[in-house]
């Protein structure tokens, strides 16, 4: 049964998926697949776990997001514009020339955007050293970090599980978006990257198991997250192109953006649950 | 001659940092007792992180505290640091200009006999290339310590190479260190010889020998590779008319290649490039292996004249 909480969540999520679809037909190009799936979680994050602050990103206390899928820029461009740290108007420069919003994400340009990403592997490594900041200064704030599962091929990702777990950054969560589906399709085609919850498990990391596109159960995996000193890992089963229907579960979707008539099925589909 | 190793003043540098700026951070890979960031960790342990043998992961976890408001040095061989993490280099700390001191020691031939897999000949070139970033390479031990302070308080990123081995002094104690600034060593007006590293010192000794057979130099100690001082350049070569660049590592990409492309476009006039000529090094004591990779002030001295040859004639 879903809370009043979770129904508010979810239309934001799905306010999200409405500008990532808008977003990257203007564009003409993007990743909308996994910003789709992806966008329960950060609606989560920025709608209600988080504390920040729009009108002061550097404010010194605030929870840091790490974006290491880089690609999927436009669903957290959405949720900054959405949170108010720049005009949602500015969604619709994505991708294009002279504007702050990138195709992946740039730490400097974007009020809100912490590390610039994109480059896959990457940005686990980045959340360890703000969490490692946060622990040397003794202060409150949590590090987030979204990874894609194709992601988890890449070695640097290892290294950083290593790290956080030596360090003991207990303030530090990453989630792993397992939407199944890469570039060159299955991940478990492409490189198995099964058992991964085992495989953080040995990297002594607390390890959650929800399905991610339940609001509910994200918000409760957080909490139990919070409740150890250990780093924590929230593998989210997800569907890429969750919402859009002729998106859900097609890797085709990955790097390209609607055609005009897929467009208007994609927005037709999306208004009727905003 | 006295002789210094450069890694041993960087760590007495970040000795003097850990005392007198609480927001610098040492990381290291597995190398600390060789890079002498450990002089660090005896005065401030709980500001020095290390990484294991993970130098990507340690320029990610670099810019994260980088991105905390932390001065932040990150060290290892020189070939691990600039090449292992050349790409995290590129997008996590140099594209958000964030202030990360990648520092590497055992840079170049002079590594001697653990080979050319621990020989970095290209690091100059690979790190130039990327924007936003500072190169530093000083002379000796002294501008090595001065420098260490001087990037410290510089916000932004940079990386600098030191050698492992002893190496001769040039200058004194108390030098002080300017990013971008080049040092005109002697003067002359027949060539210039423009030196970076441990190559400064044989440019010295070369043109103290040349000065006996009637030719003299300019020596210029370029300890800033980027941004390159291409008004000391330009200064001493419209004097001169002819260029001599020595550097321990690759001709191409590095010192030589900097000042070719400026003078090319600016002031053409007569080259020669000392350094590894497109090869990797091999195993064996740094002085056969400046002799057999042509870098001694001998081979200096060549270069010297046949630079002043190629100018004489042009002007005939």
């Amino acid at each position: 049964m879903a809370t009043e909480l979770s129904i508010k969540l979810q239309k934001k999520a799905n306010l999200l998926r409405y500008h990532v679809i808008e977003m990257t037909t203007a564009a003409g190009s993007g990743h909308p697949g996994g910003s789709l799936s992806a966008a329960d979680l950060v609606a989560t994050l920025y709608f209600e776990v988080m504390n920040h602050d729009p009108k002061n990103p550097q404010w010194a206390d605030r929870d840091r997001f790490v974006l290491s899928k880089g690609h999927v820029a436009p669903v957290l461009y959405a949720a900054l514009a959405e949170s108010g740290y720049f005009p949602v108007e500015d969604l619709l420069s994505l991708r294009k020339i002279g504007s702050k919003l990138q195709g992946h994400p740039v730490r400097g340009k974007v009020p809100g955007v912490e590390m610039s990403t994109g480059s896959l592997g990457q940005g686990l490594s980045m959340a360890c050293g703000i969490a490692l900041a946060g622990k040397m200064d003794s202060k409150d704030y949590w590090t987030y970090c979204l990874l894609g599962d194709g992601e988890m091929q890449s070695g640097q990702n290892w290294e950083a599980a290593m790290f956080a777990s030596q360090y003991g950054l207990g303030k530090l969560i990453a989630f792993v978006d397992r939407n199944g589906l890469q570039i060159e399709g299955d991940t478990e085609k492409v490189m198995s990257i099964e058992p991964l919850a085992d495989k953080w498990l040995s990297f002594g990391w607390d390890v959650y198991e929800v399905d991610g596109h339940n609001i509910d159960h994200i918000l409760g995996a957080i909490s139990q997250a919070k409740t150890t000193d250990s780093p924590s890992v929230i593998i989210m089963r997800t569907v890429k192109g969750k919402g859009v229907s002729f998106m859900e579960n097609n890797a085709g979707f990955h790097g390209r953006a609607c055609k005009p008539e897929e467009y208007e099925r994609a927005i037709k589909e999306l208004k009727e649950v905003l | 001659m006295t002789k210094l190793a450069q890694r041993n003043y960087y760590g007495k540098a970040l000795a003097k940092l850990a005392e007198t700026n609480p927001d610098v951070v040492v990381l290291d890979a597995d190398l600390a007792g060789s890079t002498k960031t450990s002089e660090f960790r005896k005065v401030a342990p709980e500001r020095f992180v290390e990484v294991g043998i993970a130098e990507q992961d340690m320029i990610g976890v670099a810019a994260g505290l980088a991105a905390s408001g932390k001065t932040v040095f990150a060290s290892t061989f020189a070939v691990f640091a600039s090449g292992r993490c050349w790409e995290q280099i590129r997008l996590a700390m140099a594209y958000p200009r964030l202030n990360v001191k990648v520092v590497s020691t055992h840079c170049g031939i002079s590594v001697g006999p653990d080979g050319a897999s621990h020989q970095a000949l290209e690091d100059l070139a690979i790190m130039r290339a990327i924007p936003n970033m500072t190169v530093i390479s000083p002379a000796d031990a002294y501008e090595a310590y001065a420098a260490t302070l001087a990037i410290a308080d510089y916000n932004g990123p940079v990386y600098m190479r030191l050698g492992r081995a002893d190496m001769p002094v040039i200058f004194d104690e108390d030098v002080k260190f300017e990013i971008g600034k080049a040092r005109l060593l002697r003067s002359g007006s027949d060539v210039t010889l423009i030196g970076t590293g441990q190559m400064v010192s044989l440019c010295l000794d070369a043109a103290e020998a040349l000065e006996k057979e009637g030719i003299s130099a300019d020596v210029i100690d370029m300890s800033t590779i980027k941004p390159l001082d291409i008004d000391a350049i330009y200064e001493s070569v419209t004097k001169t008319g002819c260029v001599v660049t020595a550097e321990e590592h690759s001709v191409i990409g590095g010192l030589g290649s900097a000042v070719s492309e400026f003078l090319s476009e600016n002031f053409p006039c007569p080259l020669t490039r000392i350094g590894t000529r497109d090869t990797f090094g091999e195993s064996g004591e740094p002085d056969e292996l400046f002799k057999k990779y042509g870098l001694t002030a001998e081979d200096i001295i060549e270069a010297a004249k046949r630079s002043i040859t190629k100018k004489k004639e042009r002007e005939q």
